[in-house]
């Protein structure tokens, strides 16, 4: 596995793979797509920058601890939810918002915000486990 | 009633709880001395209970509360009638001392703040507990006072003989409280009466009720347990590992008459009957002669104290059965003069600990001279305890001998056991009270000394209190006895007892107490011999009992494990796939709903293209040589099944299934790494085909289950309000993920939550793995080192 090609490409690779990621999470509520199929596609770009260039690289690219964004989703998504009791309406009701920047309309929502909570929680808890895994593989 | 006094009341209930997050941080700013302000809450509470003083000696009674779950009946609320205000009199009368005393007790303690927040806990939860009207209100609290008794129990955690005792008393404790909840969900059903009031107010339904024996039974299970009737006893003993004020509050004057309470409090509408009438006086009276007799064995002041609670609270429970006004009031005289004298004798115990070092009654004596205050009070209590003229004990005995004595077999029963125990009783009074002071001192307490004013205090108060109740009896019956009489038996009674010698069979029956035990007193070691010996000869007793049934639990569960948790993988997979199978194909076999199976197939070359790319891939998998081929093989399988999904038209589905697929081989591949396995799977012939046929047996189970789904008739109306109302309410075209986030959301919430928790609990798994040989191992350091070492440059 641990050819010249694969390690080369595998950053480049990797960071194609997140920014898709990315690209999934957001048209999911209009085109196929969404937080959970985006998180492992971003889960899966982490697992082989792991493998390719082994752990320490990757814990150093994404900075956090993949528990701590888990963690972070998991609260982004419950705060998406309540966002609504402040308004006096039931729990989760979606928020919405149309603000024109630029000449462009975007459509700003709670039920976007949860979505990006649920693709935390996936991509940090999966790469939480692959990376502890990787580890001892090194070891 | 008065709905109005309910602000302020609350208030007032509350204001333990304050003063239970105060403490740490008032300890923290002023030491020991914080308890001053400390001890101005129960206090406090204490002048508002006086404050009702009158109207409550008229009859009245007030309630109120706040609405908590209305729809199932629960509510915070409060009645104040006799034998509430009576008891919240105690309570906060006695905690106020109490927490003084704990000041002078545990001076200098690191963790004073602690304790004190975990005694006005323990303050709020028995304070509400007698307060309480509704049942369940009443029932959490009662499992409060429970677990902050386990807490003060085992607050010197350090000690094995606190962890046990603490664990004892919570275990029995906690199982009368099961008890309780059973038995007040039983009163709810028959009588339909959620609240104290409620069933007060018709006392006749319950004594009526075809549930009134399993009712009565299960009252006893948490009335015995909490008030430590034999044989369920032991633990109260054993709770004595807490620190002294602990043992003088929650152990003689206030928790451990919780049971007494709840007896007296239904003594109205479950008493007077012949059940009520014949349990509770056979429990109370051996709880009284065996708690007295196990008293004199003990040397420890703390133990002979404890013994005697417990068989104080063995007479109060004989009295509350023996049925008639007069036994109710002469329990309720007991059970004020118990408190005043108990919780003043235990702190004198206290006091002796922390000034001679010792509470060994045979070490102690002559102490008169260096402790004189502390005799003082000692003797007040001491003779309360004993029941001489002129303290408030006196006045109890005199009552249980007029309420008890008869012409009838029953009454002289019950009336030896009352004289039996009562001068045990009195010899142990005067042991704990006379012994240490009295004689010469021993050379070893010659550093014996006075404390501070903080443990004198609370004795001093108790024991004046004991002697101004009879001295001033007119008062005392007119504002405590007769209330509290009045609401335990159901109807207004008024207190007979008076601090005069009344020739005739009470005074007798005094005298020959009194005589019996100075008999008893001037021949103690020799009493305590006999008992010694006796209690060896018969070798077990419920506490060991307690131990054996705590290890057989243990044992049992173990062994239990043993059979349904057995280690090997494979057990459980075969286990969970037999039931698979089984649940799929049998009912539909044995129900006769066998789908029509769907020949001939209609399927493009590209879709059996794509079926055939699965079938290769399953085939692969079993003729894989080694491991890893195998899980790679697996993929071609789950890889077709997405491109199947994307044929029939479901691009997330067929999205998320590539994703999955190709991480779990990853992962697969990456645990099978850590795992000490042969390269290649190889399984004996006869394992290869139970596996196949289970396996085959699971698919063909889930293929009949699918098509038969697919053949009953579709329900659109969910799909299409999703397919109508995505757009527009919810401003997505894409359903799939409009469903995830916005419609279904709140599963999605708690899947996620759920990926959260499998993810931290996979990574200690993988944790707990990697650091368990290092640290089982007993290597040599440097060995052990340059491992780490590794792992950290890695």
């Amino acid at each position: 596995m641990n050819t010249v090609i694969f390690r080369t490409v595998a950053p480049y690779l990797a960071s194609l793979m997140v920014l898709f990621s990315i690209f999934v999470l957001l048209r999911g509520h209009n085109e196929p797509g969404g937080g959970f199929i985006g998180g492992l596609i971003a889960a899966s770009a982490l697992a082989i920058y792991g493998i390719a260039c082994g752990v320490a690289p990757v814990r150093r690219a994404i900075y956090f601890h993949p528990l701590q964004i888990a963690a972070f989703g998991l609260f982004l998504a419950a705060v998406a939810g309540l966002m609504s009791l402040a308004g006096g309406n039931a729990f989760m009701t979606g928020l919405w918002v149309f603000p024109e920047i630029g000449g462009v309309e975007l459509a700003l929502s709670t039920p976007m915000m949860f979505d990006i909570g649920v693709y935390c929680v996936v991509v940090g808890a999966i790469t939480s486990i692959a990376l502890a895994l990787e580890e001892r593989e090194v070891e | 009633m008065a709905l109005a006094s309910s602000g302020p009341m609350l208030f007032y209930l509350s204001l333990p709880f304050v003063a239970a997050i105060l403490s740490p941080v008032l300890v923290r700013l002023a030491g020991h001395r914080g308890v001053w302000l400390l001890a101005l809450a129960p206090l406090a509470i204490f002048a508002h209970f006086l404050s009702l003083a009158d109207p409550i000696a008229d009859g009245a009674s007030f309630s109120g509360g706040v609405s908590w779950i209305p729809a199932m009946g629960v509510e915070l609320s409060w009645r104040l009638d006799g034998l509430s205000f009576v008891f919240g009199l105690l309570i906060t009368g006695i905690g106020t001392l109490i927490i003084l005393y704990s000041g002078g007790y545990l001076k200098g303690h690191p963790q004073l703040g602690r304790f004190l927040a975990f005694m006005f806990l323990f303050m709020g939860s028995m304070l509400g507990l007698v307060m309480a009207d509704n049942l369940f209100a009443l029932l959490v609290l009662w499992e409060m006072t429970s677990i902050t008794s386990f807490l003060l129990i085992g607050f010197d955690h350090n000690r094995r003989a606190s962890r046990r005792g603490a664990l004892q008393a919570l275990l029995v404790t906690g199982a009368g409280g099961l008890s309780l909840i059973a038995a007040f969900l039983l009163i709810q059903f028959a009588t339909g009466a959620t609240s104290m009031s409620q069933l007060l107010a018709s006392p006749d339904v319950l004594r009526e009720s075809p549930l009134y024996v399993a009712i009565f039974v299960l009252v006893l299970g948490g009335a015995f347990t909490k008030s430590a009737q034999f044989p369920l006893h032991f633990w109260l003993p054993n709770a004595m590992e807490a620190p002294t004020p602990v043992s003088a509050y929650l152990h003689s004057a206030t928790m451990v008459k919780a049971g007494v309470y709840l007896l007296l409090r239904l003594n109205p509408v479950l008493g007077e009957t012949v059940l009520w009438e014949t349990v509770l006086p056979v429990f109370g009276g051996a709880t009284l002669l065996i708690g007295t007799i196990l008293a004199i064995r003990q040397t420890d002041l703390k133990l002979m104290l404890a013994y005697t609670t417990v068989a104080s609270l063995g007479l109060l429970v004989m009295l509350t059965g023996f049925g008639g006004e007069r036994a109710i009031e002469a329990a309720v005289y007991y059970l004020v003069a118990h408190s005043l004298f108990k919780g003043g004798l235990f702190m004198v115990a206290g006091a002796i600990d922390h000034g001679a070092g010792t509470r060994d009654i045979r070490k102690l004596a002559g102490l008169r001279s260096a402790m004189p205050i502390t005799f003082a009070a000692a003797c007040l209590a001491g003779l309360s305890m004993a029941g001489l003229p002129p303290l408030v004990g006196f006045l109890a005995k005199e009552e249980i001998y007029a309420a008890i004595a008869g012409p009838d077999s029953w009454s002289i029963l019950i009336t030896i056991v009352a004289i039996a125990g009562n001068a045990l009783m009195l010899v142990i009074g005067a042991a704990v009270a006379l012994k240490p002071f009295l004689g010469s001192r021993p050379a070893a307490l010659d550093e014996a000394h006075e404390g501070s004013v903080l443990l004198w205090l609370g004795p001093v108060v108790l024991g004046l209190l004991g002697l101004a109740a009879a001295l001033a009896y007119g008062v005392s019956n007119r504002y405590v006895f007769s209330p509290i009489a009045s609401a335990a038996a159901g109807l207004p009674v008024s207190a007979h007892g008076a601090l005069a010698l009344h020739p005739g069979l009470p005074l007798t029956l005094s005298a020959v107490t009194v005589a019996l035990g100075a008999l008893v007193y001037w021949r103690l070691d020799m009493a305590r011999l006999i008992v010694a010996v006796l209690l060896a000869r018969i070798g077990w007793g419920p506490d060991k009992g307690f131990d054996q049934a705590v290890s057989g639990i243990v044992r049992l569960s173990s062994g239990v494990t043993r059979i349904v948790h057995g280690g090997r993988l494979e057990a459980y997979m075969m286990v969970v796939f037999l039931t698979v199978a089984g649940v799929l194909a049998v009912p539909m076999i044995v129900y006769g709903e066998l789908p029509q199976l769907p020949v001939p197939l209609t399927l493009t070359f590209y879709e059996w293209g794509v079926v055939a790319i699965a079938i290769i891939g399953l085939i692969a998998v079993m003729l894989a040589n080694d491991r890893l081929t195998a899980i790679v093989s697996l993929g071609i399988q789950g890889f077709a099944v997405a491109l199947i999904f994307m044929l029939f038209g479901a691009p997330d589905l067929s999205f998320t299934q590539f994703m999955v697929e190709t991480l779990s081989v990853v992962i697969l591949a990456l645990v099978m790494t850590r795992l000490t396995l042969h390269k290649a799977d190889h399984r004996p012939t006869r394992a290869k085909i139970v596996d196949g046929a289970v396996s085959v047996v699971a698919g063909i189970g889930f293929g009949l289950l699918l098509l038969s789904v697919t053949q009953v008739p579709f329900d659109a109306s969910l799909s299409q309000f999703f397919a109508e109302n995505s757009r527009t309410i919810a401003h997505g075209r894409n359903i799939v993920n409009v469903i995830i986030v916005d419609f279904r959301g709140l599963d999605t919430l708690g899947e996620i939550a759920v990926v959260m928790i499998a993810g931290l609990s996979i990574l200690a798994l993988i944790r707990l793995r990697v650091r368990r040989p290092l640290e089982a191992d007993a290597r040599p350091e440097g060995e052990a080192a340059p491992k780490g070492a590794l792992e950290n440059a890695v």
